[in-house]
């Protein structure tokens, strides 16, 4: 065996590594940190001193306040959200991916044209849509644009994903005098569960950070989601930092443990998200 | 009619009614939520209306020849334009780097990878909230460097018409070279082994593998992650909203806060409304133009 050799390339790659941990992780210190300190101590040690003592009021604050509200909006919309994306989803990926008829492509070329479509042109007519209809400054409003702007992407992902399952169980199922219907609920959806569990994730991620419709559509603290409440504690508490801190910390908690948890499927559905742009 | 022909022509009618029942709900949502607002935007942009009082008032192209002569318009595309730019300049190259040393590094470097994966599991509010702070000239990150470093603090970015775009740049950045270290990433692991294991018996250097090799062999990773990132940086709304809200004095103004202002804060819904129309509009243009030159490039 050769013995490892420290090359100029290595020490710059190392030096890069460290540099750019220093980039990503002093921000979640900085927050972290804060989150811990007396609103005095941040003013009177440095930035990046490490907080005098595990100090909790500001979580205690935050967790006293509306937050927990705010938590169980943004769980309500995204789950609901969730359950409709996948329905339809998974609804209109199966024609797409195994039937032959006419309309089969340009169909789908509008599903595929839709997800480059930028949400702040329909911000203002859904806007008026919503206010028509009277879910305005509800959760419920939230719930058609969010499964609308997620649709295409996951459609797309799951087209591709169905068209590669196998004929033969399908004509096997025919023969045996199953009907669509029942060819789709029981081998096609079954199957398509991996599929499914990656966009159940990427979807949830990406509804959960949501501002601009959430920004819109809803006023009041009751049905304000997770993202639209750090605007309001900003409000409220402008120079509380060490509590806006607080705040951003619990926010970002949910996530950390979603990508704990599903990693793999996390990243799949971000790269087949990446086509969304 | 005879059996057979009965049984295709059922065969037939089943698929176009399982088709029928399975597609209604996707383009309910479809259309209701993204092809009537873009056409309804484009409707309401020929009014005059402050979305209060019931009559708007149809003002024709009025709306559109203001939008031609609107410097504040002019000055958030070309706002638009520099994110473009800077955005591509910088994050891909970066993430590209990344992406090679924790290609190369393998599994002992997970948990690198997993702490710079981080900012991308932020929303843009909090990232946009913590770098307001992290910004702050009294006790943020960067006035605590300078003092590090012998400088007074007190620097205040964001306040600063000059250097706030740059600044609101960095943190762009910052939350996305994450994405596309991933993006890297995966299209570095699916580059064969066997090229690898070939490369380095016939003596290359990791260098001369990476720009002999990985490079050209991830072209297509690369342009499409230079299309994500322009047609994603035209889009920017919620981080720079949060951070600057345009300011300071229009310095960070971009198409979409613009919008949101008129139509939202000062009620000009009608010229919301084309500024909105005019975004999709150039959002679409360039969308296609870039995705034509690339293919043509591949053809020839």
């Amino acid at each position: 065996m050769k013995k490892k050799k420290i090359t100029i390339g290595k020490i710059i790659a190392g030096i890069l590594a460290i540099v750019w941990l220093f980039v990503t992780g002093a921000p979640f210190y900085f927050m972290v940190a804060s989150a811990f300190k007396e609103q005095f101590e941040l003013f009177t040690s440095g930035v990046f001193a490490m907080p005098k003592g595990f100090y909790l009021d500001n979580l205690k604050e935050v967790i006293e306040s509306n937050f927990p509200s705010y938590l169980l909006n943004s769980l309500t919309v995204v789950a609901i959200s969730l359950v409709l994306i996948l329905i339809t989803a998974s609804f209109a990926s199966y024609p797409f991916s195994r039937f032959k008829f006419k309309l089969n492509k340009p169909l789908f070329a509008v599903v595929v044209a839709a997800m480059a479509v930028p949400i702040h042109v329909t911000l203002l007519p859904v806007f008026q849509l919503t206010q028509k209809i009277g879910l305005y400054d509800s959760i419920a409003a939230l719930i058609g644009p969010y499964v609308a702007f997620n649709l295409p992407i996951s459609v797309f992902i799951l087209t591709s994903f169905m068209a590669e399952i196998p004929n033969e169980l399908e004509e096997s199922a025919e023969i045996d005098g199953c009907g669509k219907f029942r060819t789709f609920f029981n081998i096609i959806l079954p199957l398509s569960k991996p599929g499914l569990a990656t966009l159940a994730i990427y979807n949830s991620v990406n509804m959960w950070n949501e501002f601009s419709f959430a920004l819109v559509l809803t006023q009041s603290p009751k049905s304000r989601t997770l993202p639209l409440s750090i605007w309001e504690y900003q409000g409220q508490y402008q120079a509380n930092i060490p509590l806006i801190m607080a705040v951003l910390t619990f926010s970002a908690i949910p996530m950390i443990i979603a990508f704990a948890i599903g990693q793999d499927k996390l990243i799949k559905g971000m790269m087949a998200g990446a086509v969304k742009g | 009619m005879n059996a057979a022909r009965s049984l295709s022509y059922n065969k037939k009618r089943n698929t176009a009614i399982v088709s029928t029942v399975f597609l209604v709900p996707v383009f309910f949502f479809i259309t209701v939520f993204i092809i009537y607002p873009i056409a309804d935007s484009f409707w309401l942009s020929l009014h005059e209306w402050n979305g209060i009082s019931s009559n708007r008032n149809f003002i024709g192209l009025e709306n559109w020849k203001v939008l031609l002569t609107d410097s504040v318009f002019y000055k958030a595309f070309f706002n638009n334009i520099i994110i473009v730019i800077l955005s591509i300049i910088i994050q891909l190259p970066i993430a590209m780097a990344i992406a090679f040393f924790l290609d190369v590094g393998g599994k002992k470097l997970n948990i690198l990878k997993m702490i710079y994966f981080l900012p991308m599991l932020m929303s843009s509010v909090a990232v946009g909230f913590l770098f307001r702070y992290a910004y702050d000239p009294q006790f943020g990150i960067i006035s605590a460097i300078d003092t590090l470093f012998g400088g007074e603090g007190m620097v205040d970015l964001l306040g600063n018409t000059t250097y706030a775009i740059y600044a609101v740049i960095a943190v762009i950045c910052w939350q996305f070279i994450p994405f596309y270290m991933v993006y890297f990433l995966a299209g570095l692991s699916s580059i064969p082994v066997e090229l690898y294991e070939a490369a380095i018996i016939d003596g290359a250097t990791r260098g001369q593998y990476f720009w002999k090799i990985a490079l050209p062999s991830m072209k297509g990773t690369i342009k499409s992650a230079a299309v994500l990132s322009l047609v994603g940086s035209l889009k920017y709304f919620d981080l720079i909203y949060v951070m600057t809200q345009g300011g300071p004095n229009g310095a960070t103004e971009l198409m979409a806060t613009y919008m949101y202002k008129n139509a939202f804060q000062i009620m000009k819904m009608g010229y919301g409304s084309t500024v909105a129309s005019a975004m999709f509009i150039i959002i679409t243009a360039i969308a296609l133009l870039t995705l034509k030159a690339i293919n043509g490039k591949e053809e020839a």
